[in-house]
């Protein structure tokens, strides 16, 4: 027989995020160097002030693309010798735009590091962009749009986006663009928007890894010596909801097995007063696989495979939702479980013991994020990104632990807005529209194909 | 340059084995930089072990093993496991199912504690209440995984296509909604008694602990439970090295695109001819220069995407696999043509001692940084011991690849990427399904 006692864990063992220096070098590039001396690799990030939300208005996907390109061509070389250079070093350079930034990432051996950063930074401060690189990053992007579409949880995170903003924000478009947009970009949009954005001013380099401060300055400030000088501009951001009137879109796909189901309205920024309630809040509604949406929908109804609540933390008010896929059959009864879900923790006070489940994980989940250079180098890439300040890894744990059952309540009262909800639905429209209508929780619009 | 220069040639991990009495195989390996330990069980069971008319078992038998055991509550692992902060997981493959956890170091015992009441005693905790609700779970799985999901029943399409009927490799993994709906009670506890066992399962600890206490809590919690008794031999699973004629089936499916997955039957993992198809894999299809990316991404622009894979099976063959997604304006005619010219072209002429060298610098960077995580350590680890008895393979990894020569790539391409060992399993788009017309979905309500 196996003991039936349970074992009570021993005394915790202290950790601390990896030690980092900051610091501005000659140029204007914001140097970030954690060293961490586990085994021999090393991983360089590249954040540049150039997002999607940087884009302008009619070119969207002007951001990810120019990331893209990036590593396409040089004076000296064109992208297939770039891709066969870096290669050749045991390495490959990952580059692409998210909402609020670009980025430029490499995972290296130690030996090999001194070669690779000099390549990536002569590459990266004189592309060349070619016209026929530009022309086939546009038709490869155009091609996933139409592989995103055909694929219900692609249809329904994009459908999301767009009934959640309002048609002026850039969050209500995909930040990769759109295929219109995307079409109508050229090679001269994307070198202008390296030249206003590429800037030493709005960059920072992340070097975390088997590295001492001293090589990596030495280090980035040669491989860095062309990077552009200069500050990219600021740019205002509209995050505004398209409508706050209650709706469901049902987009049709006929014959699908299941609905895509996502459920949200606008959410909060990253850098949000109340950005600890919020997360623990989210983590006992949605963000665990013991959360009440999750043991509701999966272990108690069989409905799903799983589902979740989340909100999507960007600079501006990403969208907080609920997503998740259940048998077309059980469409209806499964929203009206998200809803109450919603209402419950917003009605009354979460338990000690949810507290605990979702306060415990979050602490001690906390090292276990951090093993690899690549993960830790993007986690200091967040606190240049949000402007957090240089004590928020130390300080994280104690600031989970101080959210207590009222804080949830209060977050959940001021920031979860029942009566805002877009709720999207990709499946059987057949199937599904007479029971979703019954619900009667707003709006319905039926969209086919 | 750097703290540890030059030191990658010497790295090593740790490795301790030991057994229990009961025939559990053991692994080791401390390391103290961060304070999390992984906890890791292989059991040699998948699949494969499968008998018809029940396929899927093993896999929903996975979704069984959450549910409870005599001294832990339906979904409390989970909520266990979460609550001392760490991270789970169980996956099934055609070979064997593995459950894993990583916590703070001063949980292992919960993790341990955790894995061997399920080991020991998961009947008493099961009902039939349970398994009909896993059973609704794993069939939305097999909904979002697979029926709703673009090229989603790629696995079980190729696995019916590749291997001959009455192969154990030859049936779906998640297996069919009807097999699902008849697994009985019974056969879940026949099936548990017969493979989770302690003589037919690997428990690895990786990151930091103390290996001779890891040793005592091994012993007090996985020594009481009993050895299991025969476990019915898998049929003879040996095949001939190449297919002997081409297969080819298309799938007129959901999708946008035609993508083509085109296989190869290649020598099993582990042995020295595996590390010459994996590194051709690499030439083939990994990252933006391999040969797929250069020739048809690249310079022909006939795909939006390339690439190429091994199945690792340890037993009777493993599988390369090479797959390509066409651009909207290639026809699938085009698609097929365009790929078999490519992989013609390295059959007759082989490829360059630049390609192997690319493809092996590639995959020990790679090897080096997913070494990082306690977890993959401990994965590794229980695959080798798993499959060879020996997990100190681990440690041998990169030199494997480092010996692999131009010449053996060479050989292996010559041997087992002619047009005797293809099989060509090419998805298309359904008539009538015009990818266009959902673009405009929201613009009429009606």
């Amino acid at each position: 027989m196996v003991t039936s006692l349970r074992p009570k864990p021993g005394p915790p063992r202290s950790y601390h995020f990896p030690d980092f220096s900051d610091e501005l070098l000659p140029s204007g590039i914001h140097l970030v160097t954690a060293p961490v001396a586990k085994l021999p690799v090393v991983t360089v990030l590249v954040v540049v002030e150039a997002g999607s939300t940087n884009d302008p208005a009619g070119k969207e996907g002007v951001a990810a693309l120019t990331a893209g390109t990036l590593l396409e061509g040089t004076e000296r070389f064109d992208g297939a010798e770039l891709a066969e250079a870096f290669e050749q070093l045991g390495t490959s350079v990952e580059s692409g735009a998210d909402w609020d930034s670009a980025f430029i990432k490499m995972t290296v051996l130690s030996e090999q590091l001194e070669q690779a950063t000099n390549l990536l930074g002569e590459t990266i401060s004189s592309p060349t962009f070619p016209e026929r690189e530009v022309e086939r990053a546009k038709a490869e992007r155009l091609a996933e749009i139409l592989q995103l579409e055909m694929e219900p949880r692609g249809l329904a995170d994009e459908k999301f986006s767009e009934f959640l903003y309002t048609q002026e924000s850039r969050y209500s478009k995909p930040d990769e663009g759109g295929t219109e947009s995307v079409r109508a970009l050229s090679r001269q949009d994307v070198e202008e928007f390296y030249r206003s954005r590429y800037r030493a001013g709005s960059t920072t380099v992340i070097i975390a890894g088997d590295i001492t401060t001293d090589e990596a300055r030495a280090l980035i400030t040669r491989a860095f010596q062309r990077w552009p000088s200069g500050v990219a501009p600021s740019q205002p951001l509209i995050a505004a909801p398209r409508t706050t009137r209650k709706s469901i879109h049902i987009v049709d796909k006929p014959e699908a097995p299941q609905s895509e189901l996502r459920a949200g309205h606008v959410g909060l920024p990253r850098k949000h007063p109340d950005f600890f309630p919020a997360l623990v809040m989210n983590a006992v509604l949605g963000g665990l696989f013991g959360s009440r949406i999750n043991l509701n929908l999966r272990e108690a109804h069989g409905y799903t495979y799983g589902a979740s609540s989340f909100y999507d933390w960007r600079r501006g008010p990403g969208p907080f939702v609920v997503s998740t896929a259940v048998q077309s059959e059980v469409t209806a009864p499964a929203l009206r479980e998200i809803f109450l879900e919603i209402d419950r923790i917003r009605g009354e006070h979460i338990s000690e013991e949810e507290l605990l489940l979702a306060r415990d994980y979050l602490e001690g989940v906390f090292p276990i994020r951090y093993e690899t250079t690549g993960a830790i180098a993007s986690a200091l890439a967040t606190l240049v990104i949000y402007d957090l300040p240089a004590d928020y890894f130390e300080s994280y744990r104690k600031n989970v632990h101080a959210v207590s059952v009222d804080a949830v309540l209060r977050a959940a009262r001021e920031h979860l807005h029942p009566d805002e909800l877009q709720t999207i639905v990709v499946g059987d429209a057949r199937v599904i529209r007479a029971s979703v209508s019954d619900l009667s929780v707003g709006d319905l619009h039926v969209y086919s194909s | 340059m750097g703290l540890h220069g030059g030191q990658f040639t010497t790295m090593r991990i740790p490795v301790e084995t030991f057994h229990l009495d009961n025939g559990l195989f053991v692994t080791l390996s401390e390391d103290h930089t961060t304070p999390i330990v992984a906890v890791n069980l292989w059991y040699h069971v998948g699949s494969a072990n499968e008998k018809t008319g029940r396929t899927g078992f093993a896999h929903l038998f996975e979704h069984m093993l959450f549910q409870g055991s005599a001294h832990v509550a339906s979904s409390e692992h989970f909520e266990l496991i979460q609550r001392a902060g760490g991270t789970l997981n169980g996956s099934t493959w055609l070979e064997r199912t593995n459950y894993f956890e990583t916590v703070p170091s001063n949980e292992l015992a919960l993790a341990l504690w955790l894995e061997a009441d399920r080991m020991g005693e998961l009947l008493p905790a099961m009902t039939q209440e349970k398994l009909d609700m896993q059973r609704d779970v794993v069939k939305n799985e097999r909904r979002w995984a697979v029926d709703n999901q673009p090229y989603g029943t790629m696995l079980e399409k190729m696995q019916e296509l590749v291997f001959p009927a009455s192969h154990p490799f030859q049936h779906s993994l998640i297996g069919s909604m009807e097999d699902l709906s008849a697994a009985s009670l019974d056969d879940v506890a026949h099936f548990f008694a017969t493979y989770y066992t302690p003589d037919n399962a690997v428990l690895s600890i990786a990151g930091d602990f103390d290996s001779q206490e890891g040793r005592e809590l091994i012993t007090e919690y996985f020594g009481p439970i009993s050895r299991g008794t025969e476990r019915p031999p898998l049929p003879p699973m040996n095949l001939p090295p190449v297919f002997g004629n081409r297969l080819r089936e298309v799938v007129h499916d959901n999708v946008s695109l035609p993508r083509l997955f085109m296989a190869f039957r290649s020598p099993v993992f582990g042995t020295e001819k595996y590390y010459a198809a994996s590194v051709t894999s690499a030439v083939l299809g990994m990252r933006k220069g391999s040969r797929l990316q250069r020739s048809l991404v690249r310079e022909r622009q006939v795909a939006a995407d390339a690439g190429a894979f091994t199945f690792d099976l340890a037993k009777g063959t493993d599988l390369l696999v090479v797959d390509v997604t066409a651009r909207p304006e290639t026809s699938v005619t085009r698609l097929e043509e365009e790929v078999e010219r490519e992989i013609d072209a390295v059959h007759r002429e082989g490829v360059t001692e630049a390609e192997v060298k690319r493809a092996v610098a590639l995959i020990e960077t790679d090897l080096l940084a997913s070494l990082q995580t306690a977890g993959e350590r401990a994965d590794r680890l229980s695959m080798f011991a798993t499959y060879f008895r020996q997990p100190e393979l681990i440690n041998e990894q990169a030199e494997r690849y480092r010996s692999v020569t131009t010449q053996r790539v060479n050989d292996f391409v010559s041997e087992r990427l002619g047009e005797n060992n293809r099989a060509s399993l090419l998805y298309v788009p359904k008539e009538g399904v015009e990818s266009e017309s959902m673009l405009a979905a929201a613009g009429r309500a009606d």
